[in-house]
């Protein structure tokens, strides 16, 4: 993969460009139709996202790590895995959005959330959302960082030894970039070129610890030259860039080995319910983050290239407020798991 | 039947499964043109290939990960870790995530992998080639743990647990590699996992053992048949999961037990076994149950004198078994 600058169209803000439309330059494979969808997931998520801190107040959900902030990247990416159509997710316990967008309805969501039978990655039996989705080619055993990236470097190995041309991707944090076995997965995967993508979700804070006490580089991206294949750091509030990246690894995964994605984030929420990011971060910090919100910037970029109307917007939003009750009243109704079933499946069946 | 050491059973039966089924594959250091550092998987690269004999870096976090990925995959992968000693790395891997993928998932993933791991002492490989790690395995839901003693046991059951849909941690002890020798058969085979073996039948005592003090305690049980103390000798063969039915119709029949283990006596295999004799076999027994076992320092050291303080041998088998007799 050359190491181009991946730009996208400035808007000229012309309300008079049909929705219809391409957008001038768009990447390859992507229509006005996906900027559409991409935001309608946006707002889902983000609703349900919010929806789930409120309920961990109300005690109905134990805990939850946001995706705010995180949104274009997750979507982005995941975008173009599925128009590749032969992709493999190994994400990490802040993918609510690339998990959710996957193919999980809200109410699915929210069992997992408040833990509930029929809950789709583990039956409730770990923190939301950790497990299996087979379906949706997804696995995320633990939530131990990084530990993930050895697995997924091992599942594109084993596709490979069965000559599949599945691209895996997996998902981390900055602070799992600090950990032996972020190293050890990608010097095996440089070693046996390995098809697999490495993207890191930069928002620059290991809960509390800034990037600055992490590592002594400016940028993540750069270690790939270590490993001896490319790397790039993406703006991860942009959706578009972030597709067109992981487009372009994707083909240089399934051709010539791995790649190394840093995108750049903002962490808009606390680490987790737990947490109080005003112990660590300052409020014009957080003010500033909030500016480059990837959902209302994404949403005004739509509107303002004419792509979606104003009313289309408010529709959205009031679509995605409609769904997330109707998942919260039938999750808050929904059985909790028999306690019996506490004993199965230690050993394979 | 010919005649073979364990090594010989390890890499026969590596051969046979890879022949048998091309998801099978051996992944490690040096495990390909040098065939491992033990041999034990010789000639493997040449007739399989680089793709299924992975020579890896060195770096057990990642055998352990990539091969736990790769068994998601539905392969099934061999990873083998040099020594035991140097399993710790890949413990998180290990212990957190292999074991917990199972049950993690609801059962939707499953791990058929098998990790290799030569351990044990008394060949002067001191603190850091000599470790047992049984008792943490043992101890962990989710994994099965197999600790044969002969060849013939050692290549059936690591048929089964390459065959096995759940991880396995399959324990060879390096001393018995050369040492142990034995018939096999020419044909297919395989030994259940989780059954224990009666090596030698007896009425006086239970001697509970696995591994190379197996051997040992056969050679003692023999030493005291002649002043009338007869023993019966169980080899634990899988330690998890544990057949408790053959070790507790052991000592119903004896009424007395002597636990042997290499490994550190506290929290090791030998206190879980004591621990369910005293619960189920309470009524049956004629004395204390007692544990020879290796003693609560790190590891057996190096100097010779210190090695041989540390291991059980014939000699305190046998001094353990009079007084056990004479009770």
């Amino acid at each position: 993969m050359p190491r181009k600058k991946i730009t996208r169209p400035k808007g000229s803000g012309d309300a008079q460009v049909a929705i219809a439309e391409p957008i001038e330059g768009l990447p390859e494979g992507l229509a006005t139709s996906d900027l559409v969808e991409s935001y309608t997931q946006m707002i889902l998520v983000r609703t349900m996202d919010e929806r789930i801190w409120a309920l961990n107040r109300q005690g109905k959900v134990p805990i939850a790590a946001s995706c705010q902030g995180h949104e274009a990247a997750q979507l982005g990416s995941l975008l173009a895995a599925q128009k590749d159509g032969r992709c493999f997710l190994f994400p990490y316990y802040r993918d609510l959005g690339l998990k959710m967008a996957a193919g999980l309805t809200p109410t699915q969501v929210m069992l997992s959330f408040m833990g509930k039978e029929g809950e789709p990655y583990s039956n409730a039996r770990q923190f939301p959302m950790q497990g299996a989705d087979l379906e949706h080619n997804i696995i995320q055993i633990s939530n131990v960082v990084g530990a993930g990236l050895t697995q997924a470097v091992g599942y594109a190995l084993a596709c490979r030894m069965q000559d599949d041309d599945t691209v895996v991707l997996t998902y981390f944090g900055d602070g799992a970039s600090s950990q032996g076995e972020a190293h050890e997965a990608m010097n095996f995967a440089g070693v046996h070129r390995v098809p697999v993508i490495f993207i890191c979700e930069n928002n620059h804070y290991a809960i509390s610890v800034p990037q600055h006490r992490q590592m002594a580089t400016d940028d993540l991206a750069s270690r790939a030259q270590g490993y001896g294949f490319p790397g790039f750091t993406v703006d991860g509030m942009d959706l578009i860039r972030c597709y067109e990246a992981t487009r372009e690894a994707i083909t240089h995964a399934r051709t010539q080995g791995p790649v190394l994605l840093e995108m750049q984030v903002e962490r808009l929420m606390p680490h987790t319910t737990d947490d109080d990011h005003l112990r660590y971060r300052t409020q014009e910090e957080l003010d500033a983050a909030h500016e480059r919100d990837p959902v209302s910037n994404f949403g005004a970029e739509l509107i303002a290239r004419g792509i979606i109307t104003p009313e289309k917007s408010d529709e959205i939003k009031a679509e995605a407020l409609k769904a997330i009750n109707q998942a919260t009243d039938a999750a808050d109704a929904a059985n909790l798991p028999d306690p019996s079933t506490m004993w199965d499946r230690v050993y394979s069946e | 039947m010919a005649v073979k050491n364990v090594i010989e059973a390890v890499r026969e039966a590596l051969r046979e499964e890879m022949q048998r089924d091309p998801k099978v594959f051996v992944m490690g250091e040096d495990v390909g043109k040098r065939g491992g550092v033990f041999l034990a998987t010789q000639g493997l690269i040449d007739e399989f290939g680089e793709s299924r004999v992975i020579d890896t870096p060195l770096a057990e976090a990642s055998i352990m990960g990539i091969a736990l990925g790769a068994a998601f995959r539905g392969m099934r992968p061999i990873p083998e870790v040099q020594f035991s000693d140097f399993i710790w790395p890949a413990m998180n891997q290990l212990i957190g995530e292999t074991a917990r993928a199972c049950y993690g998932s609801n059962g939707v993933l499953q791990v058929p992998l098998v990790i290799r791991v030569p351990y044990g002492g008394g060949i002067r490989g001191g603190l850091f080639h000599s470790q047992n790690v049984e008792s943490i395995f043992f101890h962990t839901p989710g994994l099965k743990v197999i600790a044969p003693a002969t060849p013939y046991d050692i290549k059936g059951l690591l048929k089964s647990a390459i065959r096995d849909n759940s991880p396995v941690v399959f324990l060879e002890h390096k001393k018995t590699y050369r040492l142990v020798r034995g018939e096999l058969p020419e044909g297919e085979y395989t030994i259940p996992i989780g059954k224990a073996d009666v090596k030698r039948a007896g009425e006086h005592i239970t001697i509970v053992s696995y591994g190379l003090m197996l051997h040992y305690c056969l050679e003692a049980a023999e030493a005291v048949s002649g002043e009338g103390i007869d023993v019966e000798v169980v080899d634990l063969r899988t330690l998890r999961p544990l057949d408790k039915e053959t070790v507790l119709n052991s000592v119903k029949k004896t009424g007395k037990l002597l636990i042997v283990h290499e490994d550190n006596v506290t929290g090791g295999v030998g206190a879980e076994i004591a621990a369910l004799v005293a619960d189920e076999a309470f009524e049956y027994l004629d004395g204390p149950v007692k544990r020879l076992c290796g003693p609560d320092v790190p590891t057996m050291p190096f100097a010779q004198t210190l090695e041989d303080e540390y291991m059980p041998n014939t000699d305190k088998i046998v001094q353990a078994l009079r007084k056990q007799a004479a009770y």
